[in-house]
Order: C-alpha cells, then structure tokens, then sequence
C-alpha cells in the first residue's frame, strides 16, 4: 500500500541528508576560513550558501506537493511538518556560517590576539549536533535526538569560556578590542548554530512522539 | 457533556455470522461522531443498530444495550418513536417520486400533522435547516427528481429534520456528490450541530478531520479506537488506527 508516496518519503529523507551535509561542510569550512585565514574557503561557504538556499526550495515544494496529493495524517503529517520546520533553521545555519565567513575574510591579514583553541571546539560540536538530528530524523531515533538538545549545553558553555578570555584580553590590552569583539561574534554565530541544531532535534522528537 | 446514546456490550449476528462485536461507547449531545474503516467492517450496521434498522432484515440477532436519553431502545421503545427521535440519511438520495414539499411533509403528515398552516411552517423550517430554502420555495411543487444529486441528498437531510429528530444518521451522505454540494452538506452539519446530535459513516477522512469532534476506527466488526478526531488523526494510539488512516492497509 502506497508504495509510491513511501518512495517520496525516503527521497524526502535523501534529500534533508543532502542539506544536512551541505550545511556540515559550510560549517567546516568557515572554521577553516578563520584558522587558516583562507579565501579560498570563504569562497567555498559563499558556494555552498547558494546550493543550501536551493536545496531549501526543493524540500519546501516537495512537501508541499506532498501535502497536496496524499493529504498525509499521523506520523506522515508530523513527518512532512517536521521537515518543513527543520529546513528553515537548516538554512539558518548556512547563514550564520556565511557570517562567519564574513568575518573571518575580514580577518585573514591580521594577527591573532591568543590562539583560536574553542572556536574550532564549537564549530565541531554544532557539526555534530546537526549530524545527529538527522541521522535521529531518519532513523526516528528519538533518544539520538534527545542526546543532540543536550549537546547543546557543551556550545554553550565554550561559548561562555571563549568570552571570558575575550574580555581578559581586552583588559590586558584595549586595542585587543576590535578583533575580540570579531571573535566573540563569530563564538555568537557558532552558538546560535547550536540553537538551531537544537531547534532540529526538539522537531525531530516531535516527529516520532507528537509533542512538542 | 451529556452521552445522548450509550452503547454497551453490543454484538450483533447475521446468522452465525458475528458482525459487531462487543461494542461499547457514548455518544455526545451537540456533537458529530465520525466512523470510520474499511467496508465490512461494521459501521454502517453499527449505524442502523441505532435506530433499529436491522430489526427489518432476517436473522439478525443483537445482545447489549442501547440506550437513548437512559431508555433502552430495544427494549423499553416503540420503533416508530425511535425512528421519530433518531433520523437516518443514506449514502444514494432517495427522494421520495412525490413534489419537494410533499418529500418534507411527509414525515409529519404520518405522524398525524394535517394542519396546512403548520404544515407550511414545517417545510419552510426544515428547508431552510437544510439550507435550502431559497434555492427551492419558487417550485415546492415540482418533483424532487428533478434536482441535481446534492440537491436532493439536503432534501433529505430536510426530510429528516421535518419530524424534529434529536439524533441525525448519516451513512456516507456525500460520497455520492460533487464537491461543491459535499461542502454544502458539511457545512450545514457544522451549523446544525448545536440542536443535535449528529452520527456520520465515512470513507473520506479529510471528512471526518473537518466536521466531526470524535471518530471511532471499526475492523472485523470491534471498535479498534475511539478518540478525539484531532488526537485520533494526529497521534493514533493504535498501530492498526495508524496503518489504515495513513493508507497502508484496508
């Protein structure tokens, strides 16, 4: 019985699998971008924001056609809602890592304050985090994505660590400050990242248990 | 909340074949129950249990209670004041070959209205209940044959309402109807809703999602779950709800 619509729903499936990688490499290469204060990777997170902003279109009609032809009901309903919920904070993370590209293209001539040590600590906790809510998506895996909201506590205590030695930094030295300031909003974008991941798993969990 | 119909421990026999089995369930004033399952599942027998339908076909045999208001309608009621207080509409319009408002007054003529002014008040009332009214009162005398199929299935919800049911049935009253006239209906069930207590068959869900507040799934003659309409097609509790109403079986 409705082998086909079974067959949208596993390219649905596929297709959030693209995104999410999509947004894991645009995470990696922003990191990249500030530690190796690279343009190169700069120019790669500014590609990849263009191909995460189609893939958001391509899932959103996709639900909506699904939406329209099978009139889905229980888990189906709550499957294609969530997708459409977790690609708008999807595409939010391909913002933020194209503004911390941003940033960090501003940054590629100027000379570290302090060695850049938790920066790539959050970057590679959030690539986790929305590794695993997918994975937790697709395999309706609802402790994974339990797992992935407290992840969260760990972007955001990096988050809180990198800050205070920002503003030792600036104590120390008030011309520290323009670049603190930079690496404190980029630590920002990385935590909002965090959010969003969160944001992911809590519709995830919704997907298999209806609440939300 | 108040349970107009209260079911209890129903099984019902064709022969040796057992159609219902152990039903138990209230339904509620002012409200409309849905229910729904694959056909020869039991609920449109169900249906016609509620206002003794099948006391007309042979061999049938029905253990439990029903009870309408606390009365025992199979035991402590008279057919006739049963089917007076619970109305039944069917799936195929089935006016009767007589004008539109010989079809409305009908119902009232038998039970012994002979009054034309009252009668009058009558069609005009049910028509208009059945939101029809405007469309009809320039030809009362033209034979309901003559209107189209949505047309002549609100005739018949008018036909219904003409002897003051409390209870309304309705076995699969708009699978049969295009979808403007399909609206037509469900929107009048919503309106009517407040003065009833309105009991829908359906093979459509998105039916039974728009315009009834509870729906019951039947299978193999048992309620599988009764519930909420909202939580039932949101957040089944039972596997087999899940499967049928998101089309992997039935």
């Amino acid at each position: 019985m409705r082998y086909r619509f079974d067959r949208e729903l596993d390219t649905l499936n596929l297709e959030l699998i693209k995104m999410g990688s999509l947004i894991e490499n645009s995470i990696e290469y922003s990191i990249k971008a500030l530690i190796n204060q690279d343009l190169s990777s700069v120019k790669k997170v500014n590609e990849l924001e263009i191909e995460i902003d189609d893939m958001e279109k391509t899932i959103e009609s996709h639900c909506l056609k699904l939406l329209l032809q099978q009139q889905p009901v229980a888990s189906d309903l709550r499957i294609i809602s969530t997708a459409l919920k977790m690609i708008t904070d999807m595409e939010r993370i391909g913002d933020n890592a194209e503004d911390i590209a941003e940033i960090a293209k501003y940054m590629i001539n100027q000379k570290f304050i302090k060695d850049i040590v938790h920066i790539p600590q959050m970057a590679d906790a959030t690539i986790s985090m929305v590794k695993r809510s997918i994975d937790a998506f697709v395999n309706k895996d609802k402790n994974l994505a339990e797992e992935v909201c407290k992840s969260d506590d760990i972007v955001d205590n990096l988050f809180n660590i990198i800050k205070e030695e920002l503003i030792e930094k600036i104590q120390e030295d008030k011309s520290n400050g323009e670049q603190a300031i930079d690496l404190l909003m980029i630590a920002k974008y990385f935590e909002r990242i965090g959010d969003h991941a969160e944001n992911i798993a809590e519709w995830v969990i919704f997907s298999i248990t209806g609440e939300h | 909340m108040i349970d107009k119909l209260k079911i209890e421990n129903v099984d019902l026999y064709y022969g040796e074949f057992q159609a219902l089995k152990n039903i138990n369930m209230n339904i509620q004033e002012n409200e409309i129950t849905a229910f729904i399952g694959p056909s020869g599942c039991g609920k449109s027998t169900f249906l016609k249990t509620l206002n003794r339908m099948n006391d007309l076909i042979e061999g049938v045999k029905i253990t439990g209670k029903i009870l309408l208001d606390g009365v025992d309608i199979y035991k402590d009621m008279d057919a006739t004041v049963l089917r007076r207080r619970v109305g039944m509409v069917f799936q195929k319009p089935n006016p009767f070959p007589m004008s539109i408002y010989e079809n409305v007054a009908y119902g009232p003529k038998t039970h012994g209205i002979k009054n034309k002014a009252k009668l009058d008040e009558i069609v005009e009332q049910s028509l208009r209940s059945a939101a029809m009214w405007d469309e009809v009162k320039d030809r009362l005398k033209k034979s309901a044959l003559g209107l189209s199929g949505g047309q002549q299935q609100r005739l018949c919800i008018a036909r219904a309402f003409s002897v003051n049911p409390e209870v309304i049935l309705l076995d699969e009253p708009t699978s049969a109807l295009d979808p403007i006239s399909t609206m037509k209906i469900e929107d009048l069930l919503i309106e009517i809703k407040n003065n009833y207590t309105i009991v829908i068959v359906t093979h459509n869900m998105q039916q039974a999602t728009r315009i009834s507040d509870k729906t019951a799934f039947f299978l193999h003659g048992e309620i599988i779950e009764f519930d909420e309409t909202e939580r039932l097609f949101s957040m089944p509790k039972n596997k087999k709800t899940e499967d049928y109403i998101t089309g992997r079986f039935g």
